[in-house]
């Protein structure tokens, strides 16, 4: 099986690629390009993404072509693709951070600032949450509610579509942190980063 | 809800950890990648490397130490220590390092900080404040370990980090580090009552009660200790028990 980490200039990428090549151990053929003829050949797609929302969209709309081959692989073809963070927002319409931009319009609905009620919350909002289950997700096999995950952001998705809901974290509000539609997989959280139950996610994703 | 971290540091010399855990199932107590595997192991929420190598030409070393860490422990890993240029920063993130922490290169340029976040995420940026009290409510800033005075009130430059896209504050107590008399829980409430982002309580921890302070009392978001964990004194599941059964929510 061939998997890719779409390496697209997003910012830190090193921990994914430790953690999945942890979980792949030479059973599975991991590699880390932009390459459109290799992402199109692979079996699953990771898009992770780190730093602002238009400056993951921007990079990910520099790279000729990019844009059109993950649509045909994950939405005409619905083969798995997996959003980590700011991978997982870019799926939405439309993105706040920075500049109003549009995003890869995949999953309708929006990314915005988490409401931090007049500066109750602390943002960005990092550390250690549990999640809650929404729905049966292929990702979450074996994994119990309320598990701790890591988190790193200061954005949310708001998808129009709640059925897209696989898991939320309490955090100032009920914030999604995980959607699940057909192959299209996204977390909020950082699987690469969440210690045994983390890779436990990406073995899950992996075995699909 | 949102745990609170407990965040072990170990202090990294020409690629040897000082003063390291004296456990017994080490192989060698001196080494940096052994050492955070096990405090990974028993539930550290992230990990802290501070590199206290002298001179500049060692940079090289400190990275090798991260490249091999991150391929053993996945939980978040920061770097601190001569962060001082973009260079610094890539190098130590394409290493495997989540996060870097930025000392005297943002009491220098704040607009470094503001060009590390922009280029990097707010999210891997941490800005590590060294304070003084230098009288009744009021603390400085100090760099170089607390040899050199900056004439820079920490609150606001606390604030102006933040406004320059620090994602994190690691807020240390000259007056209190080393003493393993508890943290400046004045120093804390001062800084996280005058910012909006996390802060880390660092510097004086002695006790697992110490610990509850600076999360309690100072609203720290973290709590960072090195010598009550390294001199095995406490593992950090029993620091994380403690804090438990005095209901402050920690991920178990």
């Amino acid at each position: 099986m061939n998997v890719t980490i779409v390496d697209y200039q997003s910012g830190n990428i090193s921990s994914v690629i430790n953690s999945f090549t942890e979980v792949a151990k030479g059973k599975i053929n991991l590699q880390v390009t932009s390459d459109i003829k290799k992402i199109k050949s692979s079996d699953k797609i990771v898009l992770p993404g780190q730093g602002s929302f238009k400056s993951c969209v921007d990079s990910l709309n520099g790279i000729s072509g990019l844009v059109d081959t993950l649509k045909d692989f994950a939405i005409v073809n619905k083969k798995p693709l997996l959003g980590i963070c700011v991978g997982l927002q870019m799926f939405a319409d439309i993105g706040y951070e920075e500049a109003e931009t549009r995003g890869l319009g995949w999953i309708s609905g929006k990314v915005s600032r988490i409401n931090n009620q007049n500066g109750q919350f602390k943002l960005p909002h990092i550390g250690w949450n549990e999640i809650e289950i929404q729905k049966e997700s292929r990702i979450f096999k074996e994994i119990k509610n309320k598990s701790h995950m890591y988190f790193v952001h200061s954005y949310e998705f708001i998808p129009e579509d709640k059925s897209v809901i696989s898991a939320t974290t309490d955090y100032s509000s009920k914030i999604v942190c995980s959607v699940e539609r057909d192959n299209l997989f996204g977390t909020q959280f950082h699987p690469e980063k969440s210690d045994k139950i983390g890779l436990k996610v990406i073995d899950n994703f992996l075995k699909l | 809800m949102l745990k609170n971290r407990i965040i072990p540091c170990l202090d990294v010399k020409n690629g040897r950890v000082v003063k390291g855990i004296n456990f017994v199932e080490l192989k060698d107590a001196g080494d940096p990648v052994e050492q955070a595997k096990v405090y990974s192991d028993s539930g550290a929420d992230e990990i802290c490397f501070l590199d206290i190598t002298a001179s500049n030409e060692n940079r090289e070393t400190i990275i090798d130490i991260v490249r091999k860490t991150a391929k053993e422990c996945f939980v978040p890993l920061t770097v601190g220590g001569g962060v001082r240029t973009i260079q610094n920063i890539t190098d130590l993130l394409l290493a495997g390092a989540d996060k870097v922490s930025i000392n005297t290169a943002a009491v220098k340029n704040v607009d470094f900080v503001k060009e590390a976040s922009k280029k990097f995420g707010s999210q891997c940026i941490v800005v590590a404040i060294d304070a003084k009290k230098v009288s009744e409510n009021k603390w400085e800033v100090f760099t170089h370990g607390g040899r050199n005075k900056t004439g820079i009130d920490a609150a606001e430059f606390a604030k102006k980090v933040e406004e320059n896209g620090a994602g994190e504050i690691l807020l240390t107590s000259m007056d209190k580090d080393g003493t393993k008399s508890g943290y400046d829980v004045d120093l804390l409430q001062t800084i996280t009552n005058s910012t909006n982002i996390p802060v880390i309580a660092s510097g004086g921890v002695g006790t697992l009660d110490h610990l509850y302070d600076g999360i309690v009392k100072g609203g720290a978001s973290a709590v960072l200790a090195a010598s009550i964990f390294h001199y095995g004194e406490y593992k950090i599941k029993d620091a994380k028990e403690y804090l438990n059964s005095k209901n402050v929510s920690v991920r178990l």
